[in-house]
């Protein structure tokens, strides 16, 4: 070994310790801290965005024709199943491997940062045409409805930010690695290779679609295949709702067993299962044309395979947190069969709102389950069950888990601290939005078992009788609404005066140790190169078939429509 | 690796849940023919007028208590506009749209499908109780989505 290797080494040690000193690299916390800003300002947008909806789908309101309901729509889900979503993502994972894997490396915060403003450039791109009524399209742009072609170029750009980020992670983990043989990778670095990877991997089908309909929206290419552009968007749109689940999973195995004074779930089958979720992910997004035509019964039936063994990783997840929660609570003198259960910090927020969202994916899930199985699906396919569904998942569990993660990660990349007021805002926030999501979600579910439709404005159908029957429901939604806007706007002031006006200190980055007991985690689950090939034969096997399908027996294409 | 033996039992459970719902679908879909509408026939979306059956959307009946109609869907209608059968019969739906994608619900009942350009959807109903069945447009598909419906009467 020559002596600069060594002097390296000597070094990043020393600038692990200082990072355990004196908290987080300043230009690491800088960056985290923009993609926060932004995530944070998308939710108050869109959050808005999402009241005047709520108001105007209850018949409460009616939207002026220069910003109408469905370009609300169309905004409202840009900004948060893209915007909010990704921009957290990034931000916390990049804090956290900071943290992890003792600081960022100068080309990496770099191409962080080239990809933030592609990301920010694309996301004004888009959203212009959208506020001109060019792009009332909503977040799935289906075609042959045709948006500008800005809106297009927007997404990808958006797209391009992204993968920046992905490959940034990657430089990171692999420079790590090299530098530190036959040591395991640190296992919140291990959920951000996974989110990474599905990042990366995942929307590569959609990237080929929108290419193809940047070149149609300008008339370079005259027509489009509506089905296959459909197949490669779902392709990616499931993934997309994995990966923010992934996200909010990595906290729930690593950040709250710290945070409530235990240890880790087993290392071994924590990594299992973030690999499972890797690998059994892209296809799943099957389950979204369940009803489309041009595919036949046998390859819906197989495809449902292939989605609901996604939910396999999750009952192991749900296993694993009541494992953590029970053991931890019985270590802190809880007795009797529940007794552990008030042994839980609930009024500590970094508990209580991803402990909701915990407690929100088990309806969640299970509704999952059931609407992805095909004749269920039937019954419910864009209603408005699946927009509570969505609600339920990404707007609770998700999210709750997001806002948790903010009341510990904005103090510790500003250097400040949580006080106890701020943690009593916190919990009175959680409830709030607690509340919102049951009103708001539990109508949604209700009223689109009845058959509501989705993306629909205030409609009764020529006072059709059986419309008008679910107008109270729809009040009991709005009403959901108005909740979640007071939640919004506590969060967003929370997280701001977070990270500018907290009083200043040191906050701890938690991430839990594993138990002392356990017995080494094998080296087999580092092998991402060969969980990557295992990924590609999965999504070969779901896709090869139908996409081949799709193109060779094709129906002549469609142009474009503009028909708002 | 080792592993808790109740998160085996767990696990175990999980797993014949998951396989449990496989079977049913599987059954209900390939024994008893509740399968999703899934119809694999292509058409060129530009001449849906002047291709059959399109050319002449209406309802038809077929056999005794059996019915097909044949429809096109664009925006913001459906065609035929009125669709009257009697109770107990069985109608099978032929669909294809002019334009943007759309879907097809008629509310009460599981009919529930997409309706593509270039693609022709086929879905059966039995409807059993007479009543007035709403049909609508659960797929956006312009300013005047909300208002793309029709209504099934059934004597």
């Amino acid at each position: 070994m020559n002596t600069s290797l060594v002097n390296r080494k000597e070094t990043s040690k020393l600038y692990e310790k200082s990072i355990k000193l004196l908290g987080m690299n300043l230009a690491d916390a800088k960056l985290s801290k923009a993609y926060m800003s932004v995530a944070f300002i998308a939710l108050l947008i869109g959050g808005v965005l999402g009241l005047l909806q709520g108001l105007e789908r209850a018949g409460l309101i009616q939207l002026p024709y220069w910003f109408n309901y469905y370009q609300v729509l169309t905004a409202h889900g840009i900004l948060l199943v893209v915007v909010l979503t990704a921009f957290f993502t990034i931000g916390y994972f990049y804090a956290g491997l900071s943290h992890t894997l003792g600081g960022l490396l100068p080309q990496v915060r770099t191409m962080a940062w080239i990809g933030f403003w592609l990301k920010v450039v694309g996301l004004v791109i888009a959203v212009v045409p959208i506020i001109m009524n060019e792009a009332t399209v909503m977040y799935t742009f289906y075609p042959p409805m045709a948006a500008s072609p800005y809106f297009y170029i927007g997404l990808a750009l958006i797209v391009v930010g992204i993968w920046l980020c992905a490959f940034g992670a990657f430089i990171s983990v692999a420079k790590w690695r090299k530098a530190h043989p036959g040591q395991h990778i640190p296992i919140f670095a291990f959920f951000a290779t996974g989110v990474f990877i599905l990042l990366f991997f995942g929307s590569i089908g959609v990237t080929i679609e929108v290419f193809t309909l940047i070149a149609w929206s300008f008339g370079w290419k005259p027509t489009v295949n509506v089905l296959l552009s459909r197949t490669l968007f779902w392709s990616f749109g499931h993934t997309l709702v994995n990966i923010w689940y992934l996200t909010a999973v990595s906290a729930w195995y690593v950040v709250v067993p710290k945070i409530i004074g235990g240890r880790r779930f087993s290392d071994t089958l924590t990594r299992v299962v973030i690999i499972l979720l890797v690998i059994t992910n892209i296809p799943g997004g099957f389950h979204h044309q369940i009803v489309d035509p041009g595919m036949s019964q046998t390859l819906k039936f197989l495809h449902m395979f292939m989605s609901i063994s996604i939910g396999f990783p999750s009952l192991m997840t749900a296993f694993a947190m009541f494992y953590v929660l029970e053991k931890t609570g019985r270590k802190l003198g809880g007795k009797g069969l529940l007794g552990w259960l008030k042994k839980l910090p609930w009024g500590d927020v970094r508990f209580l709102a991803p402990m909701i969202a915990m407690i929100a994916f088990i309806p969640a899930g299970a509704g999952g389950i059931a609407q992805t199985t095909n004749q269920l699906n039937q019954v419910v396919h864009n209603t408005l069950w699946v927009v509570g569904h969505f609600h339920l998942t990404v707007g609770t569990s998700v999210i709750l888990t997001f806002f948790g993660i903010s009341y510990w990660l904005i103090p510790y990349i500003s250097k400040r601290r949580l006080t106890p007021r701020m943690n009593k805002v916190g919990v009175v926030q959680t409830i709030i939005w607690t509340l919102g999501m049951l009103f708001m979600s539990g109508s949604m579910h209700l009223v689109g078992l009845l058959g509501s439709p989705r993306r629909t404005s205030y409609t009764t159908y020529g006072e059709n009788a059986t419309a008008l029957g679910w107008d109270p429901y729809l009040i009991f939604l709005a009403v959901g609404g108005t909740l979640l806007i007071i939640g919004v706007l506590i969060q967003v002031f929370a997280v701001f005066h977070m990270m500018f006006f907290a009083p200043k200190g040191t906050t701890e980055f938690p991430i839990a140790e594993p138990e002392v007991s356990e017995e080494k985690t094998p080296a087999w689950t580092d092998r991402w190169g060969l969980w990557i090939v295992i990924m590609l034969i999965v999504v070969s096997m779901g896709y090869v078939v139908p996409l081949v399908d799709l193109i060779v027996n094709a129906p002549p294409g469609s142009p474009p429509f503009k028909t708002w | 690796m080792k592993m808790n033996r109740y998160e085996e039992i767990w696990l175990m459970l999980s797993g014949a849940m998951l396989v449990i719902f496989m079977v049913i679908t599987g059954y209900q879909t390939f024994a008893l023919g509740m399968g999703p509408p899934s119809n694999k026939e292509t058409i060129d979306p530009e001449k849906v007028d002047e291709t059959a059956p399109f050319d002449k959307p209406g309802v038809y009946q077929t056999g005794d208590h059996e019915y097909e109609v044949v429809m096109t869907l664009e925006v913001f209608n459906f065609n035929p506009g009125k669709i009257e059968i009697p109770a107990g019969s069985t109608v099978t739906f032929i669909m294809t749209s002019k334009d943007v994608v759309h879907g097809f619900q008629v509310v009460d009942t599981n009919l529930n499908a997409m309706v593509m350009p270039g693609h022709i959807q086929r879905a059966t109903q039995k409807f059993s109780k007479p009543g007035e069945y709403l049909v609508l447009c659960n797929e956006y598909c312009g300013t005047g989505h909300q208002h793309m419906s029709t209504v099934i009467t059934v004597k």
